[in-house]
């Protein structure tokens, strides 16, 4: 085995001594330098996920999501060295991390939490003027085969858990005693300008970005939302989508609106 | 390139955005805490450096404001990433990822560290020490060819902070970043908060060792603030936290270094407990003073100085000391 490959496991691996061939000036024991660089790439990771996810951190209180952020460095350190989505695999982790399990919700906030970094990094897109929007939906004899392209920063989250109140609670936005983490909620994360911003979608609205985001075209997305939400919603959705700037193209198999 | 000569006179050479090489004049380190602030005020500083790999994201906020920033002043981006002290190949795609930021953002200056970060495709986040070696040399200075090659340009190199040294060396550190220089043709990024950390924690003369650096390669100068710790002799292991203002003893082992490589673009890093804008902005006018940038007469990298903070309207009340 290298003597890097010794360094590398010994990093991530508290079991194990320090690499052998380690020297200091005074004869010390190597350990208690080696600790400086095992606890740099703990911590160091530890706190990129602690940045990444606040609220889920708030759920569990600091000390628990330190340590179970520590076990989930050691079981998944990074691939890459663009740390922006460090972490992604943690809402995972969560599920199968048996002392979390009184918080089913957990995962599905680690889960938004994620969609928000993605949501604001995502690729910069312009919308299409509200103008051509409206053209292109006027005419009710294409309507049906319209795809409706959105922005790349658009995230949806279907949740059996009450993710966007929760999310809201710890923002000060909404009171965390009213909110009953087990209603189902649709999030849907829009980057209008800079920020991002979180919005909750009633069941109908959801299913329809969902389909949207599928690919579908209009026609057949609103059918499929129609049959199960008769309370649908169509125009509320689309208003919503034009004022966050979030319909970037609207195409035909005919001709493309852009 | 900023190699041929490092040492931009004092009020010499174009300034602003655009110019060559970085200006003789003090920066500090973009942080998006401080991008609003920044855009609002424009603060007189000589140049921003980022970490590359942070901006290596599709779109949004970050490339919005670099983006703006990048339009008033000069740009160094500092790799930490590429991992060139490691035994295993470069990761071609991250060059490649580099390679499109460089083009899109056209900074005077992308260094990267004398140092490994990765192993078996697992990026650990942290600089990781060498061993001083023949074979080490060797796989730098190919590193360091392949990232100048692909990148089309000299880079800088970091001398690092260590807390460990390896019985295996076979050549001072001086020495071997001495023969990377020579041999690769990069430049030297001169961490003089690395000399002070390595120096004290490894008992050498901080002084002796940069007078053995090449310090004619030198195109930038990195100052920071440590952590102070203790090795199981209870002998001081300083931490090269990012953490802390720069330590008098580093000022002062700056001004020796600025004696003897003369005035070079200076970046004051902080990168964590990450204090008020105002603060890094103080910190650099000291580095600018001891640069000889004088406070009155420094030519803002900004070209719009209706922006910059504005002195007291005539006729409002002075404040009572």
């Amino acid at each position: 085995m290298s003597a890097q490959q010794q360094f590398f496991e010994a990093l991530l691996d508290p079991g194990q001594a320090p690499p052998a061939g380690l020297s200091a000036w005074n004869a010390s024991d190597p350990a208690t330098r080696f600790a400086v660089y095992r606890n740099n790439v703990l911590v160091s990771l530890i706190d990129a996920l602690a940045d990444s996810y606040p609220v889920t951190q708030e759920l569990v209180g600091e000390e628990f999501f330190r340590a179970m952020a520590r076990l989930f460095v050691r079981a998944e350190p990074p691939r890459s060295p663009l740390l922006a989505f460090y972490g992604e695999a943690l809402a995972g982790f969560i599920e199968r991390f048996p002392p979390a399990a009184s918080l089913p919700y957990l995962a599905d906030v680690a889960r938004l939490e994620m969609l928000r970094v993605r949501a604001y990094h995502a690729a910069d897109a312009g919308q299409l003027p509200a103008g051509a929007i409206a053209q292109a939906l006027a005419d009710a004899e294409t309507l049906p085969d319209l795809r409706v392209g959105l922005h790349p920063a658009l995230r949806l989250l279907r949740s059996p858990y009450a993710v966007v109140s929760l999310w809201a609670a710890h923002q000060g936005i909404a009171e965390i005693s009213a909110v009953d983490p087990y209603q189902p909620e649709n999030a849907l994360l829009l980057r209008p300008h800079l920020d991002v911003e979180l919005i909750r979608l009633d069941p109908g609205a959801g299913a329809f970005v969902a389909h949207l985001l599928n690919g579908e075209t209009l026609g057949s997305s609103v059918e499929q939302v129609s049959l199960a939400h008769g309370d649908f919603d169509l125009g509320g959705i689309l208003a919503l989508l034009i004022r966050a700037r979030a319909i970037t193209s609207i195409t035909t198999a005919r001709e493309e609106h852009r | 390139m900023m190699i041929a000569d490092p040492r931009v006179p004092p009020g010499g050479g174009a300034s602003g955005p655009r110019q060559a090489r970085l200006p003789a004049r003090a920066g500090i380190g973009l942080k998006p805490e401080h991008f609003r602030q920044i855009v609002d005020t424009w603060p007189n500083l000589g140049f921003f450096e980022v970490h590359a790999e942070n901006y290596l994201v599709d779109g949004g906020p970050f490339h919005h404001y670099l983006g703006r920033i990048r339009e008033h002043y000069p740009l160094s981006m500092h790799g930490v990433g590429l991992s060139i002290g490691g035994e295993s190949a470069l990761d071609e795609a991250h060059l490649d990822r580099l390679a499109a930021l460089l083009e899109r953002y056209a900074p005077q200056s992308f260094s990267e560290h004398l140092a490994w970060a990765s192993h078996g495709g697992v990026f650990v986040n942290d600089l990781l020490p060498l061993p001083y070696t023949a074979p080490t040399l060797q796989r730098v200075c190919e590193h360091v060819d392949q990232v100048q090659t692909r990148l089309r340009r000299t880079i800088l190199l970091e001398n690092p902070a260590t807390y460990v040294e390896f019985a295996a060396s076979t050549m001072a550190e001086t020495d071997f970043i001495t023969e990377v220089v020579r041999r690769s043709g990069c430049g030297l990024l001169l961490d003089v908060n690395n000399v002070h950390v390595s120096c004290i924690n490894h008992h050498r003369d901080s002084y002796a060792y940069l007078r053995a650096l090449p310090l004619a390669a030198v195109g930038e100068i990195h100052l920071a603030g440590f952590a102070t710790q203790h090795d199981a002799a209870g002998d001081p292991l300083l931490i090269d936290s990012h953490g802390a203002p720069v330590a008098l003893a580093v000022w002062d082992l700056y001004a020796y270094a600025l004696d003897r490589v003369g005035p070079v673009a200076t970046l004051i890093e902080r990168d964590s407990d990450l204090p008020s804008l105002d603060v890094l902005v103080a910190e650099a006018a000291h580095a600018d003073s001891l640069l000889g940038v004088h406070a009155g007469s420094a030519a803002s990298a900004d070209r719009r100085p209706d922006a910059r903070p504005q002195p007291c309207p005539p006729g409002a009340p002075e404040l009572a000391a």
